[in-house]
């Protein structure tokens, strides 16, 4: 028998059923695993052991009682910057070291409620503000594929954690493609529903009309499963929809015959590694032979994705980021007066990245730039959103490479303050419009993981997961494991 | 468009950042390099076009009025760097 840390979550559950083995069996061979090879990979800024246990013997007790759930006793990790009652939560910044939350985000309620221990929180990108996981205050992450190079970001830690077998399944969250993008780098399935079907109440707030909160996993039956049980209407959360629970007891009935798929022109750049480009056009081919029309289109506005990600995203940014004045939580240091100590405060407790994010959002909101800036952005998002609802009319889904390159060397793009920036313009648009989309693993280039992300209209993400099993299927890729140990 | 070393200063006291001059040097030109795509969404032709809200509109999202769980005293000051008499110490505001 294979062991139990290369086991997808669904094969863990079915052997939890027949007690094949245990709960803490299978929570401790992750821990055991994270202890001997999360060394090399950086995917955890804190492991929760001994909680972890004590949650996987509960689980095992609901499992010999037969009020198990699917994924009951199949263990998690979780990016760091979801509230965990009692397990620090840092976002990978220093103006938040030491901070124990006092009560858990509605996702992790969901978690414990479904008996799934878990194994503790990834690194990210500091505030989920990159593309690299390199901005985090603490450590880097590397990509189990090629331990020089980055996992993408921002959600870095928590698709290392289950492309490197550390993990079944994670969490991340995804503002401008940080779930997306680090799954194509590191060729696992990453998914972004619809705005408003998954809680966001507990996450630490970026981009309030863009954060979204979603799963990762090896396969795409398994991301079905965690995402059943993280969606659902949460009257904790003012933006939750009330039919938000995604049901996918369909997964296995879809077909890729005779679906109408579209490919806008835009979303092969400049930028596009022809690497990448080359397997796109093999999915493409494959998706033909399954029955599927392809047809290439044109969305004029995804050019302008990028900018008006950077003038939306920073300016919730600046203002959601204003609630860290040492007062009531992280540490707090000296200065002249009120403003003096929160000045000091956030100077001391913020990296670059953020520093920058804040700076460029509150200028964007300023007296003289709001309407040049702000208000113009989200006209264009409006625009944007359009043009995705009329391709949507016309075709059942969309597709693009998830990133233009495979995964990148640590510190090869940190220079040029645009570089990382530009490799979202991709992933960008599902957040302007908040429909769903998913990255699977679609290929390879030199070895390296190639991502081919598919976009659906908002609410639609149950068919989603079903035409993403069907090309899942159809490429065969999902056993792949990365070479590292 | 550009930003100037000035109005670096204003919005980093806009946005409560004590920021050193090497710091607001590296950061004007981040922030330029920014700006500089900025003029992209200028062209765009955005008359008539009202600013996106939400995916799925919702209207009127009210909550039942009635007590529910709180934080206890304790939990919500368990963070604080500061508390005095079951107080959060907030930095002098009035000065003599």
């Amino acid at each position: 028998m294979a062991k139990l840390t290369e086991l997808t979550a669904s094969e863990i559950a079915k052997g939890l059923r027949k007690k094949t083995f245990s709960a803490p069996e299978v929570t401790r061979a992750f821990l055991d695993r994270i202890g001997t090879y999360d060394a090399s990979v950086g995917a955890f800024l804190t492991v929760s052991a001994e909680t972890a246990i004590q949650e996987a013997t509960a689980a095992q007790t609901l499992i010999d009682s037969g009020m198990a759930s699917p994924l009951t006793g199949v263990p998690i990790a979780l990016k760091d910057n979801m509230s965990t009652n009692g397990i620090e939560t840092t976002c990978a910044s220093k103006i938040l070291k030491g901070y124990i939350p006092p009560y858990d985000a509605s996702v992790v309620a969901s978690l414990k409620a479904a008996g799934m221990p878990i194994l503790g929180k990834t690194n990210l990108d500091e505030f989920a503000m990159g593309t690299s996981t390199e901005t985090s205050a603490y450590q880097l992450t590397r990509n189990p594929w090629d331990l020089n190079r980055s996992p993408g970001g921002s959600s870095g830690g928590s698709a290392a954690s289950v492309c490197g077998g550390l993990a079944p399944l994670s969490l991340g969250s995804d503002t401008g493609g940080s779930i997306r993008m680090p799954a194509s780098l590191c060729g696992i399935v990453g998914f972004k529903p619809t705005y408003g079907r998954v809680s966001r109440y507990g996450l630490v707030a970026f981009g309030s009309s863009l954060d979204q909160i979603g799963p990762f996993a090896r396969t795409v039956e398994d991301v079905a499963l965690l995402t059943e049980v993280i969606s659902g209407y949460d009257k904790a959360d003012s933006t939750s929809l009330p039919n938000a629970k995604i049901r996918t007891n369909d997964l296995k009935s879809g077909s890729l015959k005779g679906l109408k798929i579209a490919l806008p022109k835009e979303m092969l750049g400049d930028g596009t590694d022809p690497a990448v480009e080359a397997v796109l056009q093999s999915n493409i081919e494959l998706l033909r032979k399954e029955g599927a029309e392809v047809s290439e289109i044109s969305i004029p506005t995804i050019k302008l994705g990028v900018t008006t990600y950077y003038i939306i995203a920073p300016a919730e940014a600046s203002s959601n980021l204003g609630r860290f004045d040492g007062v009531r939580y992280g540490p707090r240091s000296e200065g002249k007066g009120h403003i003096g100590v929160v000045e000091r405060t956030r100077a001391d407790g913020f990296g670059p990245e953020v520093k920058t994010r804040i700076m460029i959002g509150t200028y964007a909101l300023s007296a003289g730039y709001y309407d040049a800036y702000y208000l113009r952005a989200q006209q264009v998002r409006a625009i944007m959103a359009e043009e995705f609802k009329k391709a949507f009319e016309e075709f059942d889904y969309v597709i693009s490479p998830t990133s233009p390159i495979p995964a990148f060397k640590l510190g090869e793009l940190t220079d040029d303050p645009m570089a990382l920036k530009l490799l979202d313009f991709c992933t960008i648009p599902a957040n302007m419009g908040g429909f769903p989309a998913l990255s699977l693993n679609g290929g390879f280039a030199n070895g390296l993981p190639v991502g081919l992300q598919i976009m659906a209209p908002v609410m639609a993400d149950e068919r989603l997961l079903q035409i993403s099993y069907c090309i899942e299927q159809a490429l065969g890729l999902a056993t792949q494991r990365p070479p590292f140990a | 468009m550009s930003i100037s070393l000035d109005e670096v200063r204003h919005v980093a006291r806009l946005a409560r950042l004590d920021l050193d001059e090497a710091e607001m040097m590296s950061l004007q030109g981040r922030l330029n390099s920014l700006l500089g795509h900025f003029a992209d969404i200028e062209q765009i032709d955005v008359s008539n076009v009202k600013p996106f809200s939400h995916a799925v509109s919702l209207q009127n999202v009210w909550a039942e009025d009635v007590p529910g769980a709180t934080l206890t005293r304790e939990q919500a000051l368990k963070n604080t760097a500061m508390q005095r008499a079951g107080l959060f110490v907030v930095p002098v505001i009035l000065e003599d």
